[in-house]
Parts: structure tokens; C-alpha cells; sequence
């Protein structure tokens, strides 16, 4: 026979909220999270973007499914990239017809401090599959500069 | 539409043989899914996949979307806040669907696809004869 625990609904409620909480701080969000694309509606700053460089340039690689490219607005000013665009929503379709609603759409905004000076004179962006890839040539004063030696003797 | 849990095809734990060590890596796509009376329409982010790096299929009734992705901008590094994976994602389609009929789209790294429902499946008005 088993033993009432009066304890038993208390474990349990406080497992529950140990669970709840290692879901929300840990890294077992929803998988789709990690590249979902939600302007507007997260606390996270959207795009996402990633940075890389060679010895002429700066790219930024924005990551922008589904944005209108018209609406697009790019500015470099004082050292920091700025990126503007709107991802259109569905139009036309009632919420009780939907069964899964996971993509958001909306106007977003981000700055971006670039890490090196660029010549904003001659800043290129492509928009392609869904990224935005921003190319940002280094001013002349930020490459590096190669020093002859000159050996005496 | 049902979301299949176990999937027939698991890529992740799927062991080939000599290959076990490869562990490939997927995301799930976000999806919107919705419903009118010609059919159903899948609307999935699938940012930086192309045309031909894209598989759509439809095989015992599952819907399956696979899009292999590749990071275009060039150069080592600096700073990342999103890692680009391949995406995986897979779907039980209801039978009223006609698998024939799909049609899919991808357009700015979004794709769309439309799957119609057979016609005996649609609703039918029908009219009463007073006689």
C-alpha cells in the first residue's frame, strides 16, 4: 500500500517550476529561435548580424528573409552602420486560420559600431537570398601598412 | 497538419556507416502554416538558401523541407551572432491534400509553398430543387 506524501503536490509543483525556468535561461529555447528573423517583437536586436574582414574591407552580413528590398535604408555616420527596412506581414489571413505562426513581421532598426574607420564614400550592399551583405572598405588610415626595412651594412 | 515528432528520416542521429563521427547539424526553419478552402500555405524563413541548395518533398504523405545554406561574406570572422546551419524540417500533411498539385517559391529567402486540397475534399454548396 502506498504512503500518502502530503509533501507529494509541492515536489512536484517545484520541479515544475525548476523545469519551467532551466527552459527559459538555458540554451533549450525553441531550436527555431536561434536564426528566427522576428523584427518587432523580441528583446534581442534584429537583424542579426555576423562580422568579418580581410585587409581591405568590412563586411557585415545581416541576416533579413523576406524584407522588401525597397524598403531598405542603409547609413554609415561617425563610425556605426545603421540598418532600416520593414518585413512585410501576410496580408489577408484570419487568425483562426492559422496553425503554425512562428515568422513575425515589422519595421526594425540597428546601429552597428564598426570596429575600424571605413571610407563611407564607397560603402556597397547586396541583397541576396535573404541576406544583406555590406561591404565596407577600410578608410586608408586603418589598413595596415606594410614598412620596408632597409638593412645597413 | 500534424508536426512529425519522430521523423521517418532523423538526420541527426542517423549513423552512416564509417561517417558516425560527421554530425551534421540542422535548424528548424520558423514556419507560418495556414488554411483556407482551396488549401493550405507554408510560409518558411530559409535565409541563404538557394534555388538549388533547396529540397521540398512530399513522400508518404510527409512533407519534408531541406535547404542547405552557405554564408556569403567573405573574409576571417570578427563577430557572430548567428550561425548559419543547414535547415530541416518536417510535416504530416492531412489527406485532403493533393500531393500533385504542390507548388513551391522561394523569393528573398523566403519560400512559399501552396498545397491545394483535392476537390472532393472542398466544401460543395449544393443547391435544393423545390419541386
Amino acid at each position: 500500500m502506498a504512503i500518502a506524501n502530503p509533501w507529494g503536490d509541492l515536489e512536484a509543483l517545484r520541479h515544475e517550476i525548476d523545469r519551467t525556468f532551466q527552459t527559459f535561461w538555458s540554451d533549450r529555447r525553441p531550436q527555431h529561435w536561434r536564426v528566427a528573423f522576428l523584427p518587432g517583437q523580441g528583446a534581442r536586436q534584429y537583424p542579426l548580424v555576423n562580422l568579418s574582414e580581410d585587409e581591405g574591407n568590412l563586411y557585415v552580413e545581416a541576416l533579413a528573409p523576406g524584407v522588401d528590398p525597397k524598403s531598405l535604408d542603409l547609413s554609415v555616420l561617425q563610425g556605426a552602420l545603421t540598418i532600416k527596412g520593414e518585413k512585410l506581414g501576410l496580408a489577408q489571413v484570419t487568425a483562426e486560420a492559422y496553425h503554425r505562426n512562428e515568422r513575425a513581421a515589422g519595421r526594425f532598426t540597428r546601429t552597428i559600431e564598426l570596429p575600424v574607420e571605413v571610407d563611407a564614400t564607397r560603402v556597397q550592399a547586396e541583397y541576396r537570398n535573404g541576406l544583406l551583405v555590406v561591404t565596407l572598405p577600410k578608410a586608408e588610415a586603418a589598413k595596415p601598412k606594410q614598412i620596408q626595412i632597409t638593412v645597413a651594412g | 497538419m500534424a508536426e512529425k515528432t519522430v521523423p521517418s528520416v532523423q538526420p541527426e542521429t542517423a549513423a552512416r556507416r564509417e561517417e558516425t563521427r560527421e554530425h551534421e547539424r540542422y535548424i528548424t526553419p520558423p514556419v507560418d502554416i495556414f488554411e483556407t478552402q482551396e488549401g493550405l500555405t507554408v510560409i518558411a524563413d530559409l535565409p541563404g538558401v538557394e534555388q538549388p541548395a533547396l529540397e521540398v518533398r512530399v513522400a508518404d504523405g510527409v512533407l519534408t523541407l531541406q535547404g542547405n545554406t552557405k554564408n556569403i561574406a567573405p573574409g576571417t570572422p570578427i563577430a557572430r551572432e548567428y550561425e548559419l546551419l543547414n535547415f530541416y524540417r518536417q510535416f504530416e500533411l492531412p489527406d485532403a491534400v493533393d500531393a500533385e498539385r504542390i507548388s513551391a517559391q522561394l523569393k528573398h529567402g523566403v519560400l512559399a509553398l501552396h498545397l491545394p486540397k483535392k476537390e472532393k475534399a472542398k466544401p460543395r454548396q449544393i443547391t435544393v430543387q423545390v419541386s
